[in-house]
C-alpha cells in the first residue's frame, strides 16, 4: 500500500504491507531507530512516539493509518548538540542504565508534561477539578506505561521534576 | 499477523457498506485488536479504518445528559470538564485503566468491545471456547486468578476487562448503534451477553453494526466512587472494582447505583443489591447483607476463590466511603 507519513517535519513516501506497524515503519523502513521495540504489545512503552502531540505506543498502531498525522520521534526532539530540556535532564540525573527504554521515556515524558499543562487529571489526583502539580506521585502514576528494567525510576523522576521546576522558574 | 485488506472509510455510510462481511472488522484505536492480530487470536481478512468518521465529539443531549462519540479517546473523555464535574465516577474509572499512551489511542466504542485478558484466550496452544468454539476451557482447572466468579458457564469463565464500562453501567448508559438497516439504541445493561454455550458471542451487536456513541443520562449527583483493587497500583487490570453512585437523604440511602468489574463476563450490575440498600440506614450490617445478595451465586474456580471475600470487602469499603461523605 502506498502512503505518506509526516515525521519530524519531513514527508516520506512509503509503499508497505498493510500489516506494518508505525514502529516497524520507523525502524525498518525509515532508519529512525531511536524508537525501540521492547515487548511489541503495548506493555513496556519503549516504542513511545508522539502523534499530533500525543504520546502513543507505535507498536500498537498501523503505519498506514497515520497519513496526514504529525509524528514526532526521539530524533525530532533534540540532537546531540542541541538536547531537549528532558534529554539534558536525563543525562544530568542518570535517568537510565542500559538506555534501551530512554527514548520512549523521554517521548512519553515530553507529552506527559503537556498533559499536566493542559490540566488533565490522573488516577492519583485528589480533586478532579483542581490544578494538577507535577509531584513525584503524579509523575510516577503518569509514567507507568514506560517500564525500565534497570529500574532507574528515581533518576527518571528526578529528571522530569527538574524540567518542571525549570519551566516554572522560566 | 495474517495479511488483510485495508480500507479507510470517509463517513459512517461508507464504513457500514465496507464493514459488511463476516471476515471484516472496524478499526479505530486498535490497541486491543492489533495485539490480538499479532498473536493471530483474531485474523480478520479486511480492516475498515473508521478514524476519519465524525464521531469524535462529546455533546450535550436534550435531556441534560452527554452524547459521547464512539471515537472520543479515553484521555479526552476522562479530561472533559463536564465529565469531571457531573459524572466523576466515569473520569475516575477511565483514569484507573491502562496507561497514558493507551488512553490516548483507545476509544469509547473500542473500549466497550475489548476482549477478555484470560491467558487461555491469548494462548493458541490451549483450548478456549471463546477463541475456538467447542475446543474447551483450559481456565477451569488452570490459572484463573484474574477470572470471573459471577455469570460464568461450564464453557467460559472469562471477565470483561474494562474499567470505563463499569462506570457507564453504574450510570445507566445507553449504546447508540448503526447498521445498514438503520440506527438503534440499546441499554448498556442489555448490550453484553452471558457466555452460556456461546462465549464467542459477547454482545448484541450484529455483524457489520457499528457503535456510534454512548449516551449518559443526566447527572445523578450524590457521591460517586470508583475503587479498583489490582496486583500493582498502576497499569493493571482489576481483580475487583466497584463503581458507585450513592445519595443519602436524612440518614437513609435514597439512591444506590452499583456496578462491578473483575467479577463477571460483563460489567456486573444487580438490581437486587441496590434494592436492598435503598431506604435503609447505612451500616456495616447492611453492606454485608448487600454483599450476601451480590455473591449468593458466586463460584470460585480455585485460583480466584479470593475474589469472593475481596468483593465483599471492597463493596463495604466503597459504600462506607460513599455514605460517610454524604452523611
Amino acid at each position: 500500500m502506498q502512503f505518506q507519513l509526516d515525521i519530524n517535519g519531513e514527508t516520506h513516501a512509503l509503499d508497505l504491507d498493510t500489516r506494518t506497524t508505525l514502529l516497524d515503519a520507523l525502524r525498518e523502513h525509515l532508519g529512525l531507530t531511536g524508537s525501540k521495540k521492547g515487548c511489541d504489545h503495548g506493555q513496556c512503552g519503549a516504542c513511545t512516539v508522539m502523534v499530533n502531540g500525543r504520546r502513543i505506543n507505535s507498536c500498537l498502531t498501523l503505519a498506514c493509518m497515520h497519513e496526514g498525522d504529525e509524528i514526532t520521534t526521539i530524533e525530532g526532539l533534540g540532537t546531540p548538540d542541541a538536547l531537549s530540556p528532558l534529554q539534558r535532564a536525563f543525562v544530568e540525573h542518570d535517568g537510565y542504565q542500559c538506555g534501551y527504554c530512554t527514548s520512549g521515556q523521554i517521548c512519553s515524558a515530553t507529552a506527559m508534561l503537556a498533559e499536566i499543562e493542559a490540566g488533565w487529571p490522573s488516577n492519583v489526583t485528589g480533586d478532579l477539578e483542581a490544578r494538577v502539580e507535577a509531584s513525584i506521585e503524579e509523575i510516577s502514576e503518569r509514567m507507568s506505561g514506560n517500564l525500565c528494567r534497570c529500574s532507574c525510576y528515581p533518576g527518571i523522576v528526578d529528571a522530569i521534576r527538574q524540567v518542571t521546576k525549570e519551566e516554572a522558574g522560566a | 499477523m495474517r495479511a488483510f485488506d485495508y480500507v479507510r472509510a470517509g463517513d459512517t455510510g461508507e464504513a457500514l457498506r465496507q464493514g459488511a462481511g463476516e471476515e471484516t472488522r472496524f478499526i479505530a484505536g486498535g490497541t486491543n485488536l492489533l495485539d490480538l492480530m499479532k498473536l493471530e487470536v483474531m485474523a480478520p481478512g479486511k480492516l475498515v479504518d473508521i478514524t476519519r468518521l465524525d464521531l469524535g465529539r462529546i455533546g450535550e443531549t436534550d435531556e441534560g445528559g452527554l452524547r459521547i462519540g464512539a471515537l472520543v479517546t479515553n484521555s479526552d473523555l476522562a479530561a472533559d470538564a463536564r465529565v469531571r464535574r457531573d459524572w466523576p465516577v466515569l473520569s475516575r474509572a477511565l483514569l484507573a485503566g491502562a496507561s497514558g499512551q493507551l488512553r490516548n489511542k483507545a476509544t469509547t466504542g473500542g473500549n466497550l468491545l475489548q476482549r477478555t485478558r484470560c491467558y487461555y484466550f491469548y494462548d493458541r496452544g490451549e483450548p478456549c471456547n471463546k477463541r475456538e468454539p467447542g475446543s474447551g476451557c483450559a481456565a477451569q482447572g488452570g490459572m484463573n486468578r484474574i477470572l470471573a466468579i459471577l455469570g460464568t458457564s461450564d464453557h467460559c469463565i472469562a471477565t470483561h476487562p474494562s474499567d470505563m464500562a463499569v462506570a457507564m453501567q453504574a450510570l445507566g448508559a445507553r449504546v447508540e448503534i448503526e447498521g445498514q438497516d438503520g440506527a438503534r439504541e440499546v441499554e448498556l445493561s442489555e448490550f453484553y451477553r452471558l457466555p452460556g454455550d456461546t462465549p464467542h458471542i459477547e454482545t448484541v451487536l450484529a455483524p457489520g453494526e457499528l457503535i456510534t456513541a454512548v449516551i449518559l443520562p443526566p447527572p445523578a449527583g450524590g457521591r460517586q466512587v470508583y475503587r479498583k483493587v489490582r496486583d500493582r497500583s498502576s497499569y493493571a487490570f482489576a481483580l475487583v472494582s466497584v463503581a458507585a453512585v450513592v445519595t443519602v437523604e436524612e440518614g437513609r440511602i435514597a439512591r444506590a447505583q452499583l456496578a462491578f468489574g473483575g467479577l463477571g463476563p460483563m460489567p456486573w450490575r444487580d438490581a437486587r443489591v441496590e434494592q436492598a440498600l435503598i431506604g435503609e440506614t447505612p451500616t456495616k450490617a447492611l453492606f454485608d447483607r448487600a454483599a450476601d445478595i451480590l455473591l449468593a451465586d458466586a463460584k470460585g474456580h480455585g485460583g480466584n476463590d479470593f475474589k469472593i471475600p475481596l468483593a465483599r470487602r471492597t463493596l463495604a469499603a466503597v459504600l462506607t466511603q460513599a455514605t460517610e461523605a454524604a452523611a
